[in-house]
């Protein structure tokens, strides 16, 4: 019951806000409202017994590629007039798009049957006494393991991959050699001199 | 009364979300008092000694100086943003309290993920900062919010090690289950302050500059940005952002009370420790590390904000892989795996 009504807050809640991501005129509210979907969307998760996705969509998405986000659309000095032009000239091409995913949707639901056996063996709940997140941990440290190194891996180059793309050093930038100052005596740093009056070192 | 709460177990839920409810909020009248009486002893001066007999009633005196003045939005403000960025803060603040387990069995929501949803809901608590910088439509705000998010992220990197070598030893998300396995024959010296300490004092450090505190205020720098992401804000809803920042800080030094310091726990399994109640232990931990909180910001100077990237980024984060990777290999090589 409670969780009938908890679906459709969030489904409802997830689907005004995806809507408004693309309806609001400021992209920064966009941007918050792409948040809310997420957000939503782990709600739902929560309720189809996922705890741990459901936290890992928050932290990950919501928690730190969002703020990304928001952090280059708040830099960017965005022209809404073009942006509204940009969207009459594109939205029939995104009208086809969703018109074409919601036929295959209708298709693929309409007709295809799942067979029992498949309804039988899909992980809906916890089984047992493991919890979510050790099953996803059996299974991914154990079975999958080679497959979670390769997506390690490709992370791995992207990361490097960014930092040789930005990584500049600057020949007149001062930088602060935390050795250096750590290792400064005050033998070597202060000089105590005897100055004569009206003459100055 | 326990036989009540034997028979409705809902009556047991609202007492405990009840309790915490209250409990955290007059924590916090506490805390404004405690502090500024804290930060007048390391500076010699006496601090609030004027409302009501040592000035105890100071922080009801400016709850309501705070609530009865006019709340103002700037012109220039996002005006929707602007009202619900501190009030997105405090409730993801107080929220953060429904796992946290103040005695055997006495937290609001026993669940099995408990530590990432603590972890989740800090990592939201920088949109509070973000929105309310870049609603107020100000340069010194948005510089702010700007700040904050990065350390905010940054920060959490480490803190998110640190909790990882915590699981490895107690081998549950569950912060009942946490204090549990801290629960061994050494008392006070089997909790994981002890054997972790390396991770204890990088968990501080980096909770200090999760909560935006000395000496990590870079986002409320009064000498660069007068006062960060709250310089547009008047009273209801600056004491909404004010409210936020003390709930954290009590919710991160609870948090080091059940990860390092075991919770509940008696210091010694022995006689008259067990007789005393395990919400007062637990109180006194908690209250123990917002001590070192509040006496950390009056002791420190102010990080520059490339010496709180670089500590963040090149010193915390090698060390916790570090220490992720030697606590694995340990547990594995000795066999002291968690069952």
């Amino acid at each position: 019951m409670i969780a009938t009504i908890f679906f459709y807050l969030f489904a409802t809640v997830a689907l005004a806000a995806a809507v408004m991501v693309i309806t609001a005129r400021n992209p920064v509210h966009s941007v918050l409202f792409l948040i809310l979907t997420f957000f939503n969307a782990a709600g739902l998760f929560l309720l189809l017994g996922a705890e741990f996705l459901a936290m890992m969509l928050v932290v990950v998405y919501v928690g730190a590629v969002a703020v990304l986000f928001l952090f280059v659309v708040m830099m960017l000095d965005v022209d809404f007039v073009e942006l509204r032009q940009g969207m009459l000239k594109y939205w029939p091409v995104g009208a086809v798009i969703g018109l074409i995913i919601l036929a295959e949707l209708a298709l693929a639901l309409i007709t295809w049957q799942i067979s029992p056996q498949a309804m039988m063996t899909a992980p809906a709940a916890a089984v047992g006494a493991v919890t979510n997140t050790e099953a996803l941990g059996l299974l991914l440290y154990t079975k999958y393991f080679y497959f979670f190194q390769a997506a390690g891996l490709v992370l791995l180059t992207a990361m490097i991959g960014a930092i040789v793309l930005t990584l500049r050093h600057k020949a007149h930038v001062k930088r602060q050699v935390v050795a250096d100052q750590v290792a400064r005596k005050a033998a070597t740093s202060v000089e105590i001199r005897n100055v004569e009056p009206g003459q100055g070192l | 009364m326990s036989v009540w709460f034997e028979t409705y177990p809902w009556l047991f839920r609202t007492f405990v979300i009840a309790g915490v409810l209250v409990g955290v909020l007059l924590s916090t009248a506490v805390l404004i008092y405690g502090e500024r009486k804290i930060w007048a002893a390391v500076h010699m001066r006496r601090g609030p000694n004027v409302v009501g007999p040592w000035g105890v009633l100071q922080p009801i005196a400016d709850f309501l100086k705070f609530i009865l003045k006019e709340s103002m939005v700037p012109d220039g403000a996002n005006k929707g943003v602007f009202i619900i960025a501190p009030l997105l803060s405090v409730i993801l603040a107080i929220s953060a309290w429904a796992v946290i387990p103040v005695s055997k069995g006495w937290v609001v929501a026993d669940i099995n993920v408990g530590i990432l949803y603590i972890f989740a809901v800090s990592s939201l608590g920088v949109y509070g900062i973000i929105m309310a910088g870049w609603a107020s439509n100000s340069k010194y705000p948005f510089l702010s919010a700007l700040r904050a998010a990065a350390q905010m992220v940054s920060y959490e990197v480490s803190i998110g090690f640190v909790i990882v070598t915590v699981l490895l030893c107690a081998g549950s998300l569950n912060l009942s289950q946490i204090v549990e396995a801290q629960n061994s024959k050494w008392g006070m010296f089997g909790w994981y302050w002890l054997p972790l300490l390396p991770m204890f004092v990088i968990f501080f450090i980096s909770a200090l500059a999760e909560t935006n505190r000395p000496p990590f205020d870079l986002a409320e720098a009064e000498s660069e940005l007068v006062a960060g992401y709250m310089v547009e804000y008047s009273s209801s809803l600056f004491l909404l952002q004010f409210l936020t920042e003390l709930v954290a800080i009590l919710g991160m030094s609870s948090l080091a009370a059940v990860l390092f310091l075991g919770g509940w726990l008696p210091p010694f399994n022995v006689a008259p420790f067990t007789w005393v109640p395990g919400l007062v232990w637990f109180l006194i931990k908690a209250w123990a590390v917002v001590l070192m909180f509040s006496i950390a910001k009056v002791i420190v100077p102010r990080y520059r904000y490339d010496q709180l990237m670089r500590l963040g980024w090149k010193v915390f984060l090698p060390i916790s892989i570090f220490y992720v990777v030697l606590v694995a290999g340990v547990l594995v090589t000795m066999g002291w795996l968690p069952k």
